[in-house]
């Protein structure tokens, strides 16, 4: 006598958690998806010249972006595109060229956990300037941020403005006539690579070690340089 | 087809067959290219150990495909019958000692051979903590692995405390890692010498091992730490006495602006803020 090994109740439970777990699969993959999208890269204009030459990375650090994110208390970087500010941390620079970069920080300090990252490294010239004026290392109880690029052996401390400093920057994009600390240097991009850069300082307000959210999210202290 | 009282002994027979025909594979073929290779004499202990588990597990892993393989063949049921229960299933007394005797008499042997290893060889290149309670004979060099978000730093008590971005050893010297982080727990891995230690926070803990040969090797981080984990990766290199002598004395030019702002050496760090407010 034949006996239908599965019961129909027991087949109809396992195509409703089949079902179930395709549509958990689908919402995750939407939701790392979600995740992974970030603003449009940014590729500066004279990425597309000849070999040779150099380009210009203008980028302001800002302690709220604002608007301009969805997440509108978070610290950000933000780049110059045609005379605007955007927020864009993921950038597409040439192969083997000079980049001038220029950072107005509007941010306090933070301070680094580990000091050693107070000295710059991979620099054109070893050294990068504050308000113009050179040197290879500031107090790591300054900083505000970094901008590094482990791959690429570069990283630079942010000087940060002073807590009593008048004219404190309140929404971003922060205009030129607030406080901010101008830094400027150059480095050189060399080979082509996907390469990821990030802030060593814990700048993440409200997080433990100052190492959450902005810190762990591409789009804020977090991003890719694509070297071509 | 199938005579029930002979179930057993093909099964045994295949196995032994089964093993006869791995075993050497294993020993001679795979053995010898097994992880992490033989950069240094940790490294290739643990080639060593690896292997022998790979010897120790062959003949189950082969009597279990056997098995597989078998009841597959013997047990299916015929046409027609694919709706009907089998039958009912008995224990088997002598089977049932027979595997739990070769089983615990496997994994007691691998208990202690485990064991012997990871004290001839001071902790096997695995961090042992503040106090190893097995130590190389003279002086290791003492190099700090700092791990943090995300980045391995690396100071060398012994070089006046300097801190640099990139790990070098001098070959032919016994070395002590001492391995602690800044913020989340992280693993240093250097691939090729057989080091594998975790990094917590507040915590010293000791790996050692002995460069043998001037060499190349890979150093990332083995635990889930955040968002550029994939991204904590690393190249070292093993060179001679002369190399590394000119390495460190250019390291301590290069980073004598930042030295100042440095800790005084110590086997852990806890900077401030935990927290920072918002």
């Amino acid at each position: 006598m034949r006996r239908a090994i599965y019961p129909a109740r027991v087949r109809t439970k396992v195509a409703i958690l089949a079902t179930g777990v395709a549509v958990a699969g689908v919402l995750i993959g939407l939701y790392v998806t979600l995740l992974a999208t970030g603003p449009a890269p940014y590729t500066p204009p004279a990425a597309q010249a000849a070999e040779g030459r150099s380009v210009n990375l203008t980028l302001q650090t800002v302690a709220a972006v604002g608007k301009l994110a969805p997440n509108e208390n978070w610290v950000s970087y933000l780049v110059r595109e045609h005379g605007t500010w955007h927020r864009s941390t993921v950038w597409t620079l040439p192969a083997n060229t000079l980049v001038h970069v220029t950072i107005y920080n509007f941010d306090g300090k933070s301070g680094l956990r580990n000091p050693f990252l107070g000295q710059a490294r991979g620099l054109v010239g070893g050294r990068f300037a504050i308000n113009g004026k050179p040197t290879a290392v500031i107090d790591p109880d300054d900083a505000s941020h970094t901008f590094a690029i482990p791959g690429l052996g570069v990283i630079v401390p942010v000087m940060g403005v002073a807590d009593d400093a008048p004219h404190q920057c309140d929404d971003a994009p922060c205009p030129m006539e607030t406080a901010h600390e101008t830094i400027t240097f150059t480095f050189r991009t060399g080979k082509a690579g996907h390469y990821r850069w990030q802030c060593f300082v814990p700048c993440a307000a409200g997080f433990v070690y100052g190492f959450g959210g902005p810190m762990q999210t591409v789009g804020y202290m977090d991003g890719y340089v694509d070297v071509v | 087809m199938w005579s029930r009282r002979g179930h057993g002994w093909r099964i045994a027979a295949l196995t032994t067959i089964g093993t006869a025909i791995v075993l050497p594979l294993v020993v001679f073929v795979l053995g010898p290219n097994m992880p992490p290779g033989k950069g240094t004499p940790v490294a290739t202990s643990q080639v060593t150990d690896n292997t022998v588990l790979l010897v120790v597990m062959t003949p189950f892993t082969v009597f279990i495909l056997v098995y597989l393989g078998y009841a597959l063949t013997a047990f299916r049921a015929k046409p027609g019958e694919e709706g009907l229960d089998g039958a009912p299933l008995r224990g088997h007394f002598r089977s049932q000692v027979a595997w739990l005797a070769s089983t615990t008499a496997a994994v007691l042997f691998l208990a202690i051979f485990g064991t012997t290893e990871l004290l001839a060889d001071n902790g096997a290149g695995g961090g042992a903590g503040p106090n190893p309670v097995t130590k190389p004979g003279g002086a290791p060099l003492p190099v700090q692995v700092i791990g943090q978000q995300w980045e391995f730093t690396y100071r060398y008590p012994t070089y006046g405390g300097v801190e640099t971005a990139t790990l070098v050893l001098p070959v032919g010297r016994k070395i002590a890692f001492h391995v602690t982080s800044l913020d989340a727990i992280h693993s240093f891995w250097a691939y090729e010498l057989g080091v594998k230690a975790d990094a917590n926070p507040g915590v010293d803990n000791i790996a050692y091992v002995e460069t043998k040969k001037i060499s190349t090797f890979h150093v990332r981080c083995a635990e889930l730490c955040g968002l550029w984990h994939g991204y904590m990766s690393d190249t070292g290199h093993v060179v001679s006495d002369a190399d590394f002598a000119s390495w460190i004395a250019a390291r301590k030019r290069q980073f004598a602006p930042v030295m100042k702002y440095l800790p005084k050496y110590s086997s852990s760090y806890n900077p401030d803020p935990t927290f920072r407010a918002g």
